[in-house]
């Protein structure tokens, strides 16, 4: 079943993908729709096998790289979803739904060892620590993709060198509000990430914090968003400059998701939350 | 005699302003020639379209050069051209070739601006009129809405109507695709000219709420201001305008900068960094060219709105062609399907025949076979019924099938001699004749 399912979605998902690439070159509104339909129930069978996955350990699948993929390809999803309900902005999907699939592809090309669940695992603030942080870097993700958009956006208009892509991509307002807004969300689940951890870590740890390699980065990574809040909101920072603090911060933030993964070997990277100096 | 779609009519290429106008002065007129045509005893359906820049007639008839000549007169009559002066400038298409003429207009690709949205409309409306007006038939019915479905695959499929063409439009996409909503946009114009006043226009048109205008001469402002229902403002408070505004147009005579970069450098951070939009069609300009460079503000000149149109009007040539191409397809569909029409009448024909025969020799058998029970009797209908149409049935299917090869006439007049389907069909008109004496 678990397996199965996982097939299934993957393979919606990567169709609604393709569906998506096509209408990014021919523009024909029925095949964004077919794809979006097809979008929504791969990711409705990919939160179906989460939960089910969820239900069987008792604590979210984030334990191997692998898993992390997946869950962090759900969360970029649902963000482009969520994103989608209020702004309707079609062309973002196509920047949004490939790389996605291209995740989950990856998934299935890495190895997972076997897991033995350790009980103290099976902590709910663990979980809530793990779904806002990932679902905090969906958001972000999109910050990241909408101000790249805007770059190239922003470079026909200035330059005034009208490629093909300056028909398909949206204006510079819609995408400047679609960066601030998922930069709203993204930062306030971050925060709620990094607070659900630090109380898990209390719980089960006996410290809030320990300075370990993936919180030092999420740590930077958090002051950066805090600054290019703080600039936009208060400052009024807008446009190419809060697109590219919005890239550095991204840059960081894979780093901390992927990178100290593997060159730093801490408590936080997936496979060792197996061998945790736990209690 | 066959029925023939014919088309005559007179565009922009064709005919003069001063002839288009005498045509389309009344707005009553589609109707009037609507009930007009519905007199001509050799028109069996019609369509009439008046626009600004041209005047066509649909009709479907089967005697063609009388039609003509009857609606020649007509438009003569009507705009109060004499007939020979008017004959210079009409053109008249016969079927294949007025199907692929009004596939043309409806897609748009016979406009003085090839791709414009609006004539589409326009025939939508007259054909509206010519449904109220009851004179569209099942030909005409069909044509026009195919017309709609080639306009619509010329649109979604091809990028003709994608680009703006014309330098306000432009101006107006560009600001679209900053601002997006125009809605809650301020628009300042400073000086006055077609251009600048025409770019306005468009832009209301597009939602801006709020116009500004300031003039050298203040009377001169408030009058603008006045016409555009915007705000007249004085020339030195331009610089506190630009503070609040989101789209300037300038075109004034000065012969030096009206907003530097000095004087931007500064506004921006006050801004908060809203985009700022220039549209400067001064020649000599009014805006200077530096101030494209700063953050978040974009310049765009009276040259560099033509270079966008240009790039635009290649790019809809290169389109028109896809187009064309669309329009043929579809006018050999249709093409095959009046084809088949052709066909109809003798299949009606023989099958009327058929049944003609039956009903006679059912009448002379029940008077000698005596008094039926009712099942009886409907027992033998049926089996009379599924002998004519099981031995119609080949003859039927072979004709249908050689609707669209040019060997179409020769079964047709096989068919109809072999039937001996012409001779009844003369008898039966007589004799309709006879007893209406």
């Amino acid at each position: 079943m678990d397996f199965w399912l996982f097939r299934v979605s993957v393979a919606l998902i990567l169709l609604a993908a393709g569906g998506l690439i096509v209408f990014s070159i021919n523009q024909q509104k029925p095949v964004f729709i077919w794809s979006l339909r097809l979008l929504w129930i791969g990711y409705i069978c990919l939160t179906l096998l989460l939960l089910f996955q969820y239900r069987q350990m008792g604590v979210a699948p984030v334990l191997t790289f692998r898993a992390a993929l997946v869950f962090f390809a759900w969360a970029v999803l649902g963000a482009y979803l969520f994103l989608y309900l209020k702004f309707k902005l079609m062309i973002l999907g196509s920047f949004i739904a490939p790389p996605a699939a291209g995740l989950l592809i990856l998934s299935l090309l890495v190895t997972a060892p076997e897991l033995t669940i350790h009980p103290a695992l099976k902590n709910p603030w663990l979980s809530l620590h793990i779904l806002t942080s990932v679902l905090g870097n969906g958001m972000l993700s999109v910050t990241f993709v909408t101000a790249v958009m805007y770059l190239l956006q922003e470079r026909h208009i200035k330059h005034k060198r009208f490629g093909s892509l300056y028909k398909r991509l949206p204006s510079l307002e819609t995408l400047d509000n679609i960066s601030r807004y998922s930069l709203i969300f993204g930062f306030a689940l971050l925060t709620i990430g990094i607070i659900t951890g630090s109380v898990y870590a209390q719980s089960a740890l006996g410290t809030y914090w320990q300075w370990d390699s993936k919180e030092v980065w999420t740590l930077i990574v958090w002051l950066i968003y805090a600054i290019l809040l703080h600039e936009r909101f208060a400052v009024g920072l807008r446009g190419r400059k809060a697109a590219w603090l919005s890239i550095l911060a991204f840059l960081f933030l894979i780093f901390s998701f992927i990178g100290v993964n593997f060159w730093f070997s801490d408590y936080h990277r997936f496979e060792n939350l197996l061998r945790l100096p736990l209690l | 005699m066959m029925n023939v779609i014919l088309n005559i009519g007179l565009n922009h290429e064709t005919a003069p302003l001063e002839v288009r106008e005498c045509l389309a002065k009344d707005p009553k007129n589609p109707v009037l020639v609507l009930k007009a045509l519905r007199q001509v005893n050799e028109i069996k359906e019609a369509f009439f379209l008046s626009t600004c820049n041209r005047v066509e007639v649909l009709c479907v008839t089967d005697r063609p050069s009388e039609s003509e000549q009857a609606v020649t007169q007509l438009l003569s009559d009507l705009g109060g051209i004499p007939k020979e002066r008017l004959d210079e400038y009409l053109f008249v298409y016969q079927e294949i070739d007025a199907v692929r003429h009004i596939f043309r207009i409806a897609s748009s690709l016979d406009s003085m601006v090839v791709g414009e949205p609006q004539i589409l409309g326009q025939i939508k409306e007259a054909y509206t009129l010519s449904v109220a007006e009851k004179t569209s038939g099942v030909i005409l019915n069909r044509l026009l809405h195919k017309a709609f479905h080639a306009a619509k695959r010329v649109r979604s499929e091809t990028g003709i109507a994608d680009a703006a063409v014309s330098i306000a439009y432009a101006a107006v996409e560009l600001a679209k695709k900053i601002f997006y909503d125009l809605s809650d946009r301020k628009v300042l114009l400073i000086g006055a000219g077609e251009m600048a006043e025409l770019i306005a226009r468009h832009l209301l048109n597009f939602g801006v709420r709020s116009l500004f205008v300031a003039n050298r001469t203040f009377e001169k402002a408030v009058q603008l201001a006045d016409f555009f229902k915007g705000q007249a403002v004085s020339f030195e408070e331009i610089g506190a305008r630009i503070l609040e505004d989101d789209i300037v147009i300038a075109s004034t005579a000065a012969p030096d900068y009206i907003v530097t970069r000095d004087l931007l450098k500064g506004l921006m951070r006050r801004r908060r960094n809203r985009p700022l939009f220039f549209i400067d069609i001064a020649v000599p300009r009014n805006v200077e060219p530096e101030v494209n460079e700063i953050e978040n503000v974009y310049l765009y000149d009276i040259d560099d709105l033509k270079g966008v149109v240009a790039v635009n009007l290649e790019q809809r040539r290169s389109e028109a062609i896809k187009a064309e191409r669309i329009v043929d397809e579809e006018t050999i569909r249709f093409g095959h399907w009046l084809r088949t029409l052709e066909v109809v009448p003798t299949i009606i024909d023989l099958k009327e025949k058929a049944e003609k025969i039956r009903n006679m020799e059912m009448q002379k058998s029940l008077v000698h076979l005596g008094a039926f029970l009712p099942e009886q009797l409907q027992a033998v209908e049926t089996l009379t019924l599924s002998i004519t149409e099981k031995i119609l049935n080949d003859p039927i299917l072979l004709l249908k099938r050689k609707a669209e090869r040019p060997t179409k006439d020769v079964f047709l007049d096989l068919t109809r001699t072999l039937f001996n389907l012409d001779q009844d069909k003369n008898e039966e008109d007589e004799n309709g004749s006879q007893s209406n004496d």
